[in-house]
């Protein structure tokens, strides 16, 4: 792997700002790592390295904090995310059929990226729209009480963007 | 200010939003302008109404109209036909032929038996607007205690109320606030456990999103209480909304100087931080939370000691659910006595349901403890939807269990839920119907709290796979009847040897349910066959030749040609090609297709 310096990350200054107001208060890391998060839309490493350096913590326990999260992403996802809930009401209702056939239709697994850096998908608990099960959320928009044959229309909103 | 005749409530919950409520919000504002009755009418978005399945919601007042499944298209009409001309508009009403009388929502069978405590202002008022909340009596209770109230009086109206914690124990919450009290110590810290982490529960959320004030009061009435001048707010980072909703009610409580420096010129201080969760359901432990509230993992630790005198950051703590404390302000409102009527001997008040699964109405349901589970799935939730029979009912999410037909007529309060081998839990209440599978159901549960074990202690880490194992074996026909006594050994060494609730309760869905449906477990294993329809390994599907008219739709959908047969003859389905997908069943319109 190439060795790329820190300084090839910036961060913006809303997220510098951040840190500075969260430096002094006890417990700050995990609501740094979520700005970061927010900010590239995972954690990349130097971004972990940056906050180590800044923020006077060693980077293994930046990564023992990372790593026992599961909200924290170590990995780019695509540019929609697609998260397929899988909490109880949506599971009974056909949550893994629905998780299953987007995985073949897009060949990939959860947790992984398209070729074209497009479509993620990800498994979540519920997204607390229980009513509508089941859920897939793909940035914003919820797609509720669906089948599988609704897959192909609603990924195509997508592609062609 | 000109002076309204007329409101409109649009549900701004999470379901209805994801159906677009937002837009439905702006398309009546926008047509309310144009209309011309932009001063006879304001439109509001309110927090959840619970009528889940039916959304998005619409509301007018004075006349109550209940108006469902509205989309942004619709505005129009209201306004015109409604708002304009004073005419209801039938086609979106709830009950179309009830419409003469009009659909009042107490009449609605989904409001009658229930008795909003907790969510009185959700779906009322406006929760990104104080005043509203003042409006409904908001921060008379912490100005009572401030000025009228002294600590121990507090808690002695509490214990007088009879409250026990929403959040899955239990425990009476004026002996937690009275033992942080009691610890002689300068900081002392209030913690909001928002964490809600039942997966197909949604109860905490919609009381955030829907009354965010009525917690910040809480807090600030538990500060007061025991001496503690700050708090903290734990809640999933997965809810924006609410976390969103929380802090334009901080700022604004803060503006009207109920939160922060010198509470109501009284010198009290006190204020409010939020922390978010990051995904891990193990935080909603109380230890593991503290932990995660320091920035660390969030692992469980040994209790003792309690929270109450050594949590965040090693001071003492009051931590409480989200249900809990947002049922403190109308305690101290309405009195203990009031709140003690509620309810039965054992448990008071009320409990908030997110009522899921098979059923008819899913939603919000608010029920005075005591209600019968018949009550709740029946007349609330309109039963099963599509003729299908009632199976069971799991409370207490991953930690809980089931409760089955014979069991509909017992009121549900802590004692009994405890005596048929569940437990109250947060509120998740999950219906199943025939087609649902047991051991899959709980294979599905132990999944999950294998996934979210800490891995700190091995009776849950390695028990809970174990079991997960064993499962998964009899689900695709490889088990044996030595299994069962396998499974029972292995859950009560983890039920015995773990550090937290977690691992102490994973085994519960499995125990129940092999309780309650132990023949369906030996069909698994026995005869290899899942009486549910539901086990992809141990079904087959069959065409039934006196329904088959040979359309020929299943063998042109079966993605692996499985299917064969002349157009208009008998077709038959090759097992060997077979992978079980169900799109032959799914498509068939004749129901010519079955499964064994
Ligand atoms: C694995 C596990 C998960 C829990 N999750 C939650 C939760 O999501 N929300 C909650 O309020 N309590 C949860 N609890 C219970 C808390 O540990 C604690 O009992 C509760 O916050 C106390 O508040 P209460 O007395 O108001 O119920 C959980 C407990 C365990 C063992
Ligand atoms: S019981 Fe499970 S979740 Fe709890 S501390 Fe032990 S390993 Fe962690
Ligand atoms: S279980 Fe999927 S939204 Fe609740």
């Amino acid at each position: 792997m190439a060795v790329k310096s820190d300084a090839e990350i910036t961060f913006s200054q809303e997220l510098l700002d951040h840190m500075e107001t969260w430096r002094e208060k006890p417990g700050n890391l995990i609501m740094i790592l979520h700005k970061v998060q927010e900010e590239f839309g995972f954690i990349p490493r130097e971004a972990a390295k940056k906050v180590a350096k800044i923020m006077n913590v060693p980077l293994a326990k930046i990564y023992g904090v990372i790593t026992f999260y599961h909200y924290f992403k170590l990995n780019k996802p695509g540019k929609y995310n697609i998260q397929v809930c899988m909490g109880t009401a949506c599971y009974l209702k056909g949550g893994e059929d629905i998780l299953n056939e987007l995985e073949s239709v897009l060949g990939i697994g959860v947790n992984q990226v398209t070729t074209d850096g497009q479509f993620s998908i990800e498994a979540v608990r519920c997204v607390g729209a229980c009513g509508l099960a089941p859920v897939l959320i793909v940035g914003e928009d919820v797609f509720g009480k669906l089948t599988k044959d609704r897959l192909p229309e609603i990924l195509a909103k997508y592609q062609e963007k | 200010m000109a002076a309204f005749t007329n409101f409109i409530l649009v549900c701004g919950g999470t379901a209805c939003e994801s159906s677009k409520s937002d837009k439905i919000y702006k398309n009546l504002m926008h047509e309310c302008e144009s209309q011309g009755v932009r001063d006879k009418v304001q439109v509001v978005k309110t927090g959840c109404f619970g009528f889940c399945e039916q959304g998005p919601i619409v509301k007018v007042l004075p006349e109550e109209s209940f108006y469902v499944q509205v989309t942004p298209e619709d505005a129009k009409e209201i306004v015109s036909e409604h708002l304009v001309k004073g005419r209801e508009v039938t086609r979106l009403l709830y009950d179309k032929a009830e419409s003469k009388k009009r659909a009042q929502i107490d009449e609605m069978d989904f409001y009658q038996k229930q008795v909003r405590v907790v969510l009185r202002n959700c779906g009322v008022i406006n929760p990104e607007d104080i005043n509203e909340y003042l409006g409904r009596d908001g921060y008379v209770a912490l100005e009572k205690a401030l000025f009228e109230m002294k600590p121990d009086d507090i808690i002695e109206e509490l214990k007088t109320a009879g409250l026990r914690g929403r959040g899955g124990a239990g425990f009476p919450t004026w002996m937690k606030w009275n033992f942080t009290k009691k610890v002689e110590d300068d900081q002392k810290y209030i913690v909001c456990n928002a964490d809600e982490g039942d997966p197909g529960a949604y109860m905490d959320r919609s009381t955030l999103e829907g009354d965010p004030h009525s917690i910040l009061e809480a807090m600030t009435i538990a500060g007061y209480t025991v001496g503690a001048n700050f708090g903290y707010i734990y809640i999933r980072a997965e809810y924006p909304l609410a976390i969103n909703r929380l802090k334009i009610a901080m700022n604004q409580a803060r503006e009207y100087g109920l939160l922060g420096d010198n509470i109501l010129d009284t010198g009290f201080n006190f204020d409010i931080e939020i922390r978010l969760g990051a995904g891990a359901f193990v935080c909603g432990e109380e230890t593991a939370l503290l932990r995660s509230i320091e920035g660390e993992r969030g692992m469980p630790t040994p209790r003792p000691p309690f929270p109450a005198t050594k949590g965040v950051f090693g001071q003492p703590t009051v931590i409480n659910n989200v249900e809990t404390w947002a049922n403190i302000p109308i305690i101290l409102m309405k009195g203990g006595e009031w709140f003690s009527k509620i309810g039965t001997e054992d448990s008071k008040g009320t409990k908030v349901f997110a009522l899921t699964g098979k059923i008819r109405n899913s939603g919000l349901v608010e029920v005075p403890m005591g209600t019968t589970l018949r009550e709740i799935v029946f007349d609330i939730g309109g039963g099963i939807p599509n003729g299908k029979e009632f199976k069971a009912v799991q409370t207490g999410g991953p930690s809980g269990g089931v409760i089955t037909k014979d069991y509909l007529d017992t009121p549900i309060d802590y004692v009994h839920l405890q005596e048929l081998g569940s437990i109250m839990g947060s509120g998740g209440m999950i219906v199943m119907d025939e087609d649902d599978c047991m051991v899959d159901v709980s294979k599905f549960y132990l999944g999950f709290t294998v996934d979210e074990s800490c891995g700190k202690c091995a009776p849950c880490r390695v028990g809970g796979r174990t079991l997960y194992n064993i499962l998964e074996r009899i689900t695709e026909g490889e088990g044996e009847m030595e299994d069962l006594d396998r499974i029972k050994s292995i859950a009560q060494a983890t039920q015995k040897a773990s550090l937290c609730g977690l691992g102490q309760t994973a085994p519960n869905p499995i125990i129940s349910t092999i309780t309650y449906f132990e023949d369906e477990y030996k069909a698994h294993i026995k005869d290899k066959r899942c009486p549910a329809g539901h086990c992809k390994k141990l079904i087959t599907y069959h065409i039934l030749p006196d329904k088959c008219i040979g359309c020929g739709l299943c063998a042109r959908r079966c993605p692996t040609n499985a299917i064969s047969g002349e157009i208009r003859q008998l077709h038959t389905i090759d097992q060997e090609l077979c992978i079980k997908c169900g799109e032959c069943y799914n498509v068939c319109k004749f129901d010519a297709v079955y499964v064994r």
